[in-house]
């Protein structure tokens, strides 16, 4: 029998029209116009929760939150609320305002104030800095200003096995290595508990994570609160190095990137897609034992974007020999950044204000002592 | 006296046992509906009655019933909500306690029109002697086969489960009642899809409140048209209101819709009026969740008209100078009563009870109980009101839920009303943090 095609959909993202097949979301047709066309990258809805190979996740963090102008061909009534653009379906005709909406980034900007209240920002000795996807997030949306004042919340520390450190101060409860937990492992022990503010990430019991495939909550991880413990404190991402390597494995595809700090294997992970998202998850052998370049077949550098820190300090040699593309480089990925502070030269002021500030942090840990 | 519909009985002695309720006229609907009508016709009189989801939505009931997917060989449920826990609100508590019966009536009118056969009453964890109330009246109703396989000789199968809650307020959501409910963490889920294509067990269901469903029996028996007729215009039907706070009777009351406020406020029948030497200063009309009211938007709208107890009237001048019928849970408020210390401890509920799922509701409802503790204990600073307004906001229809929405809406009324005080809370701490310390601005005023 000849297979029936199913009918394309179209639809307009931010003036872009694009073709998707029936039952895609928002943001995977926002992610097709940047496959097709890179300088598009910018127009994708940014994902904190959200994982394409673990269904179900999405619909949390509210990052991607867009706007639908028309909601289909039949019915052109724009929706409501803003709607997070991971779980909404497209339809026929449906307009989406994601960048050219002010309402929509001015939402994005509160959403990553949201997320940061509570982040201990300890990103100097944090090892997910340079591949945090927070990090990004804030970088590109955020305000470099707070305007919370509360001490930020803290829990008890729980070890969660041999492998993986739990840090759930930096959690931003996105629910991925719950799902991962679900779906990729047979059984789950970990979860979160207690509810609001006040839930984390951890196990019944203070149970070990105990299985084959354990690891892969540290890459679905978007913060540095689940860390490979192989690799702690070792080098910072921008130091390494990373090769696309694959071996025989039993267990998993064996498909993986080896990350070298000089002849040294001191990370393995599974391979991340342009969306930071791995589809083909490894096992705690590749990943934790492995660490032989002799383990390996290396297939060759890993493609990291030119924009990303891990390329820094890695020149290409187009660059170094034509130093005014690497100006004009510059000039296209120069970004303001949003910064409303007042600056002042005057010393004297300098040392008040400080003053002040020692003083109103000093009064505020007072006041919350004393709570309750 | 007004019309009753809901507790015309519920002072009968004995009225919590099959016989008594039997006798007067009890389990009458389940006859007339299973022996007389089909479900369709059962869907089309709840339509005709215009009655509004009691929950505090007020969605059209019959409409809801309407939207329920029917494919074929899936289970349809009926889940009765009666995880009642909005500050304010206890009348759902007060029906079941009182008069099982009629809601186990109800149940079984309503399962028979969605063409269910299993249905489930999901209580609050807290109100265990309830649930025994609840399960003995089904035991009884079993017995006189009202329920169980093949209810009055029609072929028509009912199993009715009482299933207690754990006592978490986001499980009166009602996707997370239906995530609780199969036994998971109570988390709201995204929609759509709604429940009535995918709820329990990824089965069509419909999810009512407890004095929705109370009100079916009535419908039956006297038509959807009659039902209609009652109230006020797409108000129809009686409301349980459960008043609270600085009245002279509190207590749980059954009122037409379209009762001006003034009235219910002050006539004997109802609350009673203010107490003694005093008088009133703010409202909350519908629960905790809904927009506070000043002393001047009470009685009368905005436009100066009378305001009367019904969805259209109460939200007259939308947020504004409006609220919300809500779920009924009316708080009063005399002058003695302070605005900023009421609105932190509405604001510290709503952060011990949000499920923390979505970033706006778990960091924001912290945030703002925090920011709120602060003022309240006299070290807030003025621009601390600008950004509770500003926080209110970004949570405001951002969240998975409407939890996000209840929790921003008392606080950026309260502001919105009587930023005064809030503002003599910070410039004046140390009158305002004495013991029993009175704003004498609206006194003033």
């Amino acid at each position: 029998m000849e297979e029936v095609k199913p009918q394309l959909i179209k639809i307009t993202f931010d003036g872009i029209e694009v073709e998707v097949e029936p039952g895609t979301t928002i943001m995977q047709a926002a992610r097709k116009i940047a496959e097709a066309d890179e300088s598009q990258g910018h127009l994708v809805p940014p994902a904190m929760c959200y994982y394409k190979p673990l269904p179900t996740s999405g619909g949390k963090c509210r990052a991607c939150l867009v706007r639908v102008a028309a909601g289909s061909a039949k019915d052109p009534r724009p929706m409501p609320k803003l709607v997070p653009s991971c779980i909404t379906q497209v339809q026929e005709g449906m307009i989406v305002e994601n960048t050219t909406n002010p309402a929509v980034l001015d939402t994005r900007k509160s959403i990553v104030e949201f997320l940061l209240i509570n982040h201990p920002l300890d990103c100097p000795v944090c090892d997910q800095a340079g591949e945090c996807h927070l990090q990004d997030f804030s970088f590109e949306h955020g305000s470099v200003k707070t305007r919370y004042e509360e001490d930020r919340r803290t829990f008890d520390k729980i070890d969660i096995g041999p492998f993986v450190q739990l840090h759930m101060t930096r959690c931003i409860l996105c629910y991925r290595c719950v799902y991962t937990a679900d779906q990729i492992t047979d059984k789950r022990v970990h979860g979160v508990m207690n509810r609001g503010d006040a839930s984390e990430i951890s196990t019944y019991i203070e149970k070990a994570i105990d299985n084959d495939f354990s690891g892969n909550v540290i890459d679905v991880c978007p913060v540095g609160a689940l860390t490979d413990k192989t690799y702690r404190f070792k080098s910072r991402v921008w130091f390494s190095k990373p090769e696309d390597a694959h071996c025989d494995c039993d267990k998993c595809s064996g498909k993986v990137t080896l990350w070298y700090r000089g002849d040294e294997v001191i990370r393995v992970t599974a391979r991340k897609n342009m969306w930071g998202e791995v589809n083909e998850f490894i096992c705690n052998k590749c990943r934790f034992e492995r660490k032989k370049t002799s383990d390996w077949v290396i297939e060759g550098p890993t493609k990291v974007k030119r924009s990303s820190v891990i390329s820094a300090n890695k020149y290409r040699k187009d660059l170094i020999a034509k130093p005014d593309f690497a100006l004009k480089l510059a000039a296209t990925q120069f970004k303001p950044i949003d910064d409303e502070r007042e600056y002042t030269t005057d010393s004297e002021t300098i040392r008040h204000q400080s003053i002040e500030n020692n003083d109103k942090a000093n009064h505020r840990s007072l006041l919350t002592d004393n709570r309750n | 006296m007004a019309r009753k519909i809901l507790t015309e009985h519920i002072n009968v002695p004995g009225i919590e046992t099959f016989e008594v309720y039997r006798k007067q006229g009890g389990y009458a609907a389940v006859e007339k509906a299973i022996k007389t009508m089909s479900s369709e016709e059962v869907v089309e009189e709840a339509k005709k009655s215009g009655i509004r989801g009691r929950g505090g939505a007020g969605f059209p009931m019959g409409m809801k019933w309407g939207f329920l997917a029917k494919p074929e060989g899936v289970p349809r449920y009926l889940v009765c909500n009666a995880d009642e826990s909005e500050p304010g609100t206890f009348k759902d508590h007060h029906l079941m306690k009182s008069i099982p019966h009629l809601l186990i009536e109800g149940m079984i009118v309503s399962s028979y029109a969605l063409g269910a056969n299993k249905s489930f009453i999901y209580v609050r964890g807290e109100l265990m002697y309830v649930i025994r109330i609840l399960e003995k009246a089904i035991e009884e109703a079993k017995a006189n086969g009202f329920l169980g396989k093949n209810i009055l000789g029609s072929g028509y199968d009912l199993e009715l489960v009482v299933q207690p809650g754990g006592g978490a307020y986001i499980c009166g959501e009602e996707t997370a009642l239906l995530e609780s409910l199969e036994g998971k963490r109570g988390n709201p889920r995204n929609k759509p899809p709604f429940p009535a294509v995918k709820g329990l067990y990824q089965s069509p269901t419909v999810v009512n409140n407890v004095e929705s469903i109370a009100n079916m029996p009535w419908v039956i028996n006297n038509g959807g048209d009659a039902y209609a007729a009652i109230g006020i215009g797409r108000s129809t039907g009686t409301k349980l209101i459960s008043a609270s706070g600085h009245i002279q009777k509190p207590g749980v009351y059954e009122i037409e819709l379209g009762l001006s406020v003034d009235e219910f406020l002050n006539s004997d029948e109802y609350c009673g009026g203010i107490r003694k030497g005093h008088y009133l200063k703010a409202l909350v009309a519908g629960g905790s969740s809904v927009p506070i009211l000043p002393a001047h938007l009470i009685t009368k709208t905005a436009a100066g008209e009378d305001r009367l107890m019904s969805y259209e009237s109460l939200s007259d001048g939308g947020f504004a100078t409006g609220t919300m019928l809500g779920s009924g849970g009316f708080i009063v408020f005399d002058e003695t009563a302070c605005i900023v210390r009421n609105t932190w401890n509405f604001s510290r509920f709503y952060h011990h009870e949000s499920c923390g799922q979505c970033s706006p509701c778990r960091e924001g409802t912290g945030w703002m109980e925090k920011v709120l503790h602060r003022i309240e204990h006299g070290h807030g600073s003025l621009h601390d009101i600008d950004l509770l307004v500003d926080v209110a906001k970004k949570i405001e229809g951002n969240t998975i839920c409407p939890l996000g929405d209840a929790a921003a809406w008392p606080i950026a009324s309260a502001i919105r009303h009587f930023r005064e005080e809030f503002e003599w809370h910070i410039n004046s701490p140390k009158e305002a943090t004495q013991p029993g310390a009175v704003f004498m601005g609206a006194v003033l005023a």
